[in-house]
């Protein structure tokens, strides 16, 4: 499988209180708070820096397969 | 599906977890378990102790051997965990009225006997499980349910507290700076000797909400603008450092291990 999937970034909706911490500090304006989640507005933005995984309280956005 | 970290370390059936939106216990939370991860340790030899308060349900969360005390006695059942097995990598999670208030004297005698525990203080400046009282640390002048016209107690530097102590390792960091939380943890756990964390979280359901700081978003930028780091602040004077949080390694000094000596003093005999 090609890196870009293995680290591409993923939601948990279930998880995400809306707090918009990862909207807020995200470099790139990729996020966004839509019905009080969040929401991936724009993932050919993303750099997969990974400030938004660093900062979720909740453990609901993260990129994927990044850490193993 | 959570992240590969979260499901290798977690009791993930137990989450999503209880605390507020924007409350920044999930993030030092996080930043604990990547030191683990870092550091390659023993699962199994770890045991992760807590007290009471939003940041002591912490250990319910994490899928270790964990134990969840009673209010402010962590401190003393871990000593007692490190005495029976020396081995085990012992980490105490804490808050700041757990830790300063009802367990101050555990804090100052651990940080005295230089026992090879980590501590680590989620710093949030409240009470947030019982209403918003105001703690220890909450500054000088803000507000809590206990405290309408303004807290008038001069609130107390933890860090500096346990350096005088006796505590070998000491360092500060901010939920916003995650990586340094990391960093510093995995030094504490290193450290062979009493090791004190404290990371300044937030609680933007009380002591945000009653010192109108703004939602999550706003205190999560206060402490990044707030944040100096000790190599900086060294070469400021007092008045320009009034109100700012001072992060790094604040301290590190060597002095012999409390089991270590209780353990060369049985062998004597």
């Amino acid at each position: 499988m090609p890196k870009k999937t293995l680290k591409q970034l993923q939601v948990n909706k279930e998880w995400c209180k809306g707090c918009g911490i990862c909207v807020a500090f995200c470099p790139r304006d990729v996020l966004s708070i839509k019905d009080g989640k969040v929401n991936i507005e724009d993932i050919d933005s993303c750099i997969e820096c990974g400030q938004c995984e660093l900062r979720c309280p909740d453990y609901a956005i993260y990129l994927g397969g990044k850490n193993k | 599906m959570p992240s590969q970290i979260v499901d290798d370390y977690f009791r993930t059936n137990s989450l999503p977890h209880i605390w507020c939106p924007g409350c920044g216990n999930g993030i030092v939370t996080r930043s604990i378990v990547k030191a683990i991860d870092n550091l390659k340790l023993d699962r199994d030899k770890i045991c992760i102790v807590s007290g009471i308060g939003c940041s002591s349900r912490a250990s319910g969360y994490l899928d270790f051997n964990t134990l969840h005390t009673t209010h402010g006695r962590a401190l003393a059942f871990a000593t007692g965990i490190k005495m029976a097995n020396p081995n085990l990598d012992v980490i105490v999670i804490t808050g700041d009225g757990d830790s300063a208030a009802i367990g101050g004297n555990h804090l100052i005698h651990a940080a005295r006997r230089n026992i090879d525990i980590t501590t680590i203080v989620y710093n949030n400046n409240i009470y947030g499980m019982t209403g918003g009282q105001y703690s220890p640390t909450t500054p000088r002048g803000d507000k809590g349910t206990t405290a309408p016209y303004g807290n008038i107690d001069t609130q107390f530097d933890l860090c500096d507290l346990t350096t005088s102590a006796g505590a070998t390792y000491v360092g500060r960091s901010t939920v916003f700076n995650p990586k340094l939380i990391v960093k510093l943890i995995e030094e504490g756990i290193k450290n062979k000797g009493f090791s004190f964390i404290e990371t300044v979280t937030i609680c933007p359901t009380y002591y945000g909400r009653k010192n109108k700081k703004g939602n999550a978003v706003d205190m999560m930028k206060f402490l990044r603008d707030q944040s100096i780091s000790i190599n900086a602040a060294k070469k400021l004077d007092e008045d320009k450092l009034k109100g700012k949080i001072i992060v790094g390694e604040l301290h590190k000094s060597i002095r012999p291990e409390y089991t270590e000596e209780y353990k060369r003093l049985v062998n004597s005999f």
